[in-house]
C-alpha cells in the first residue's frame, strides 16, 4: 500500500561570515534544532562537533589503501625479481625477498604512497559526489564563492514550525532565508 | 606561575646522578678495554645525546621565531629550559675532547701521531714514545735519521688538512660559543619581553632566529663530522650530517612532548590544550619518519653499491652489532609509526609518554651505534656501565632542565602571538 505523499520542508539560511554561522549553529543547536548540513567555500574550523558531523573515516581508508599498495608492491617484486625470472643485480643474487629487502624498500614505499594518496583522493571525490562531471548538489552557487548556507529540514526536526525557525535564524544573523518543499520519493 | 621543583623529584634526580657517579667510579676499576675506551665512549655517547637534545630544542626555538609560529609560544619557556643544558653538555663533550687531545683516550684515531706521520726517527722505534715526523725535512732539521713509519695510515694521513687537533679545537670552540651565545641571547630577550612586550623584541627574535638557522645549517653538519663521523676515520658519508641532525631533532621534540605532559600533569601550563599536544605528537611522529628515511638512505646506497671504502662502516655494525644496530632502527621507526599514527593517539598523553620513553632509549642506542663500533670494534659489552651512566646523565639532564624551569614564569607574559597560541585549535 502506498504511503500518503509526505512533504520535506527544507530551510536554507544564508550567512555572509563563517564566524557568524558558527555562532548561529551553536545557538540554535543549544535550542534543540538539528542542522542537517552546511555548505561553505572552505572548511570551517570547529563546526563539525557543533552540528554533529561524524568523524571522517578517511584515515582508515587511507591506511587500507596504503597496505594494499605495500602488499601489491612486495608481491609484484617477489614475482618479477625472485620467482619468475631471478635477477642478479649488483652482485646480490640471493634470490630471496627478505635478504634483498633493502633494495625493494624504495619501490614499496613509493607504491604505498601512490596507492594511499590516489585511493584517498578518489574515495573522497566519490563519497562527496564531486568527481569531474558529476552534477553539483549545493543549493546555491554562491556557496562556492563567499556565502555560507545552513540546511535544516523537518526530517531531522519533526514537528518543527518552519516559520518560527526562519525568525530564529534571522535573529542569529542570516542574511537570506529560502524555504523549499520537496515531495519525498 | 613559576614551576616548583618538588623535593621528591629533586631526590629522584639526585639518586640517578648518584648511580651515574658510582658507575663512573666503579667503571674506572672495572673497565679493562684499551685506555678506558668503554668508559670514555660512554661519556661521549651521553654527552653527545643530551647536548643534541638541548641543541635540537634551540634549533626548534629559532625555527619557531623565524617562521613566526604562534602555537609554540606556549611552549617557549619549556624549550628554554631544555636548551639551558647546552653549556653543561658542552662541558661533558669538552672533557672527552681534552681526554682525546692528551691521549687519555683513543676515540679519535686521527689524533694519534703514529697513524698520521709518514716518518719516524729510526733511533726511537720500539721506545714508549717514538718520534714522528710528517716530512723527511722536519726529521733532518731535528737531526734524526728518519725512516718510513710502518704504522702510517695513508687514508687518515691524507685527511689531516681538515682533521688535525688545532683546527678541530677551533671548530669545536666556535660551535660551543655560537650555541651558548645564541641560547643566552634568546633567553634574555624572552625574559625582557615579559617586562615590556614590545614588537621590537619580537622582530629582533625573528631576525636572530633566521640567522641562527643559517649558522646551524652549516654547523649541525660539520659538528657531526668532526665529533662523530671522524671516529670511523676511514669512512665518510655525505648524508651523515643530516642523519645526525634528524636524530637530535626527533629526540628534542620527544623530550619537549614528554616534559610538557609532565608539567601539565603537575598542574602547570593550564592553557595548553589538546591541539598543542597533537602538534607535538605530530612532530615526534613525522620526525621519526625523517630519521628513518635518512638512516635508510645512508644504509641502502652503501649496502647496494658495496664499495669497500664505504661499506666497512656497516660491515662492523652488522657483523659485530647486528641486534642493537637493526633493533634500534626498527624500534625507532615502528613504535612511533604504529602507536602514533591515529589522531586520538597523538592527543593521548599515555600513548605519547609510552612511545616517548621507548624512543628516548631508542635514540640513545642510535648514538651508541654511531660511536661505540668505531672505538671498541668487536670488544663491546652492553651492561651495567652503559645503563648506569645513561641513568646518571638522564638525572643530570632532568635536574638541570627542571631547575632552569623554576627561574621564570612557565608561560611568557607578553608576546604578540600569546593570544593566538592560547586559542590554538586544529
Amino acid at each position: 500500500m502506498a504511503k500518503a505523499p509526505q512533504m520535506t520542508h527544507v530551510v536554507h539560511a544564508m550567512f555572509d561570515d563563517d564566524h557568524k554561522l558558527l555562532d548561529a549553529a551553536r545557538n540554535i543547536v543549544a535550542k534543540g534544532v538539528k542542522v542537517k548540513d552546511v555548505y561553505s567555500p572552505f572548511p570551517i574550523h570547529g563546526l563539525d562537533p557543533v552540528i554533529g558531523v561524524k568523524r571522517t573515516r578517511m584515515a582508515i581508508v587511507s591506511f587500507m589503501f596504503g597496505m594494499t599498495g605495500l602488499s601489491l608492491a612486495l608481491l609484484g617484486m617477489w614475482y618479477f625479481m625472485v620467482y619468475d625470472w631471478p635477477m642478479n643485480i649488483g652482485g646480490k643474487p640471493s634470490f630471496s625477498l627478505l635478504e634483498n629487502l633493502p633494495a625493494f624498500v624504495p619501490v614499496s614505499f613509493e607504491f604505498t604512497v601512490l596507492c594511499a594518496a590516489h585511493g584517498m583522493a578518489i574515495t573522497y571525490l566519490l563519497r562527496n559526489g564531486t568527481l569531474p562531471g558529476m552534477p553539483a548538489v549545493n543549493p546555491d552557487p554562491r556557496t562556492t564563492d563567499d556565502k555560507f548556507v545552513m540546511e535544516i529540514t523537518n526530517v531531522e526536526n519533526p514537528g518543527m514550525d518552519m516559520a518560527e525557525l526562519s525568525d530564529l535564524l534571522k535573529e542569529e544573523g542570516a542574511i537570506e532565508i529560502n524555504q523549499k518543499s520537496l515531495s519525498a520519493k | 606561575m613559576n614551576f616548583v621543583f618538588s623535593n621528591k623529584a629533586k631526590l629522584a634526580t639526585y639518586v640517578l646522578i648518584a648511580i651515574g657517579a658510582l658507575t663512573l667510579i666503579l667503571g674506572i676499576f672495572a673497565d679493562t678495554s684499551d685506555h678506558y675506551g668503554r668508559l670514555w665512549s660512554n661519556i661521549m655517547i651521553n654527552g653527545f645525546y643530551f647536548f643534541g637534545i638541548a641543541l635540537g630544542a634551540l634549533f626548534f626555538y629559532a625555527l619557531s621565531f623565524a617562521t613566526e609560529t604562534a602555537w609554540t609560544v606556549m611552549l617557549r619557556r619549556v624549550m628554554e629550559g631544555v636548551f639551558s643544558f647546552i653549556p653543561v653538555g658542552a662541558v661533558v663533550l669538552a672533557v672527552v675532547f681534552i681526554g682525546a687531545t692528551f691521549h687519555w683516550n683513543h676515540i679519535y684515531h686521527w689524533m694519534d701521531d703514529a697513524t698520521i706521520s709518514k716518518y719516524v726517527a729510526e733511533s726511537s722505534i720500539g721506545s714508549d714514545h717514538p718520534q714522528y715526523f710528517s716530512t723527511a725535512e722536519k726529521a733532518e732539521k731535528a737531526g734524526e735519521t728518519a725512516v718510513l713509519n710502518a704504522d702510517y695510515d695513508p687514508i687518515i694521513g691524507n685527511k689531516t688538512a681538515y682533521l688535525n687537533t688545532p683546527f678541530f679545537w677551533i671548530r669545536t670552540l666556535v660551535y660551543f660559543a655560537t650555541f651558548i651565545l645564541f641560547a643566552r641571547w634568546f633567553r634574555k630577550r624572552s625574559l625582557m619581553e615579559d617586562e615590556n612586550g614590545s614588537l621590537d623584541l619580537h622582530f629582533k627574535g625573528y631576525k636572530r632566529g633566521a640567522l641562527f638557522l643559517v649558522l646551524f645549517a652549516v654547523f649541525s653538519s660539520t659538528l657531526s663530522w668532526d665529533w662523530v663521523m671522524s671516529i670511523d676515520t676511514h669512512w665518510f658519508s655525505t648524508l651523515f650530517g643530516w642523519y645526525a641532525f634528524s636524530g637530535m631533532w626527533v629526540s628534542a621534540m620527544n623530550v619537549l612532548a614528554v616534559l610538557s605532559l609532565y608539567l601539565i600533569s603537575k598542574g602547570y601550563l593550564k592553557d595548553i590544550n589538546s591541539s598543542h599536544i597533537h602538534d607535538l605528537g605530530k612532530w615526534v611522529f613525522a620526525l621519526s619518519f625523517l630519521w628513518t628515511y635518512l638512516w635508510f638512505s645512508q644504509f641502502m646506497l652503501i649496502w647496494y653499491s658495496n664499495i669497500p671504502e664505504e661499506v666497512t662502516y656497516f660491515i662492523t655494525r652488522i657483523e659485530e652489532y647486528k641486534v642493537p644496530f637493526f633493533g634500534m632502527m626498527l624500534i625507532n621507526f615502528a613504535v612511533p609509526m604504529l602507536f602514533l599514527m591515529s589522531r586520538d593517539a597523538k592527543r593521548n598523553p599515555k600513548f605519547l609518554i609510552t612511545v616517548g620513553t621507548i624512543i628516548f632509549i631508542g635514540h640513545f642506542m642510535d648514538v651508541y651505534m654511531m660511536i661505540t663500533p668505531g672505538v671498541l670494534f668487536e670488544h663491546w659489552h652492553f651492561g651495567w656501565m652503559e645503563i648506569g651512566l645513561f641513568l646518571g646523565f638522564t638525572g643530570l639532564f632532568v635536574n638541570r632542565v627542571l631547575t632552569a624551569l623554576t627561574k621564570a614564569s612557565l608561560v611568557p607574559k607578553q608576546s604578540p602571538y600569546l593570544g593566538e597560541s592560547q586559542h590554538h585549535s586544529i
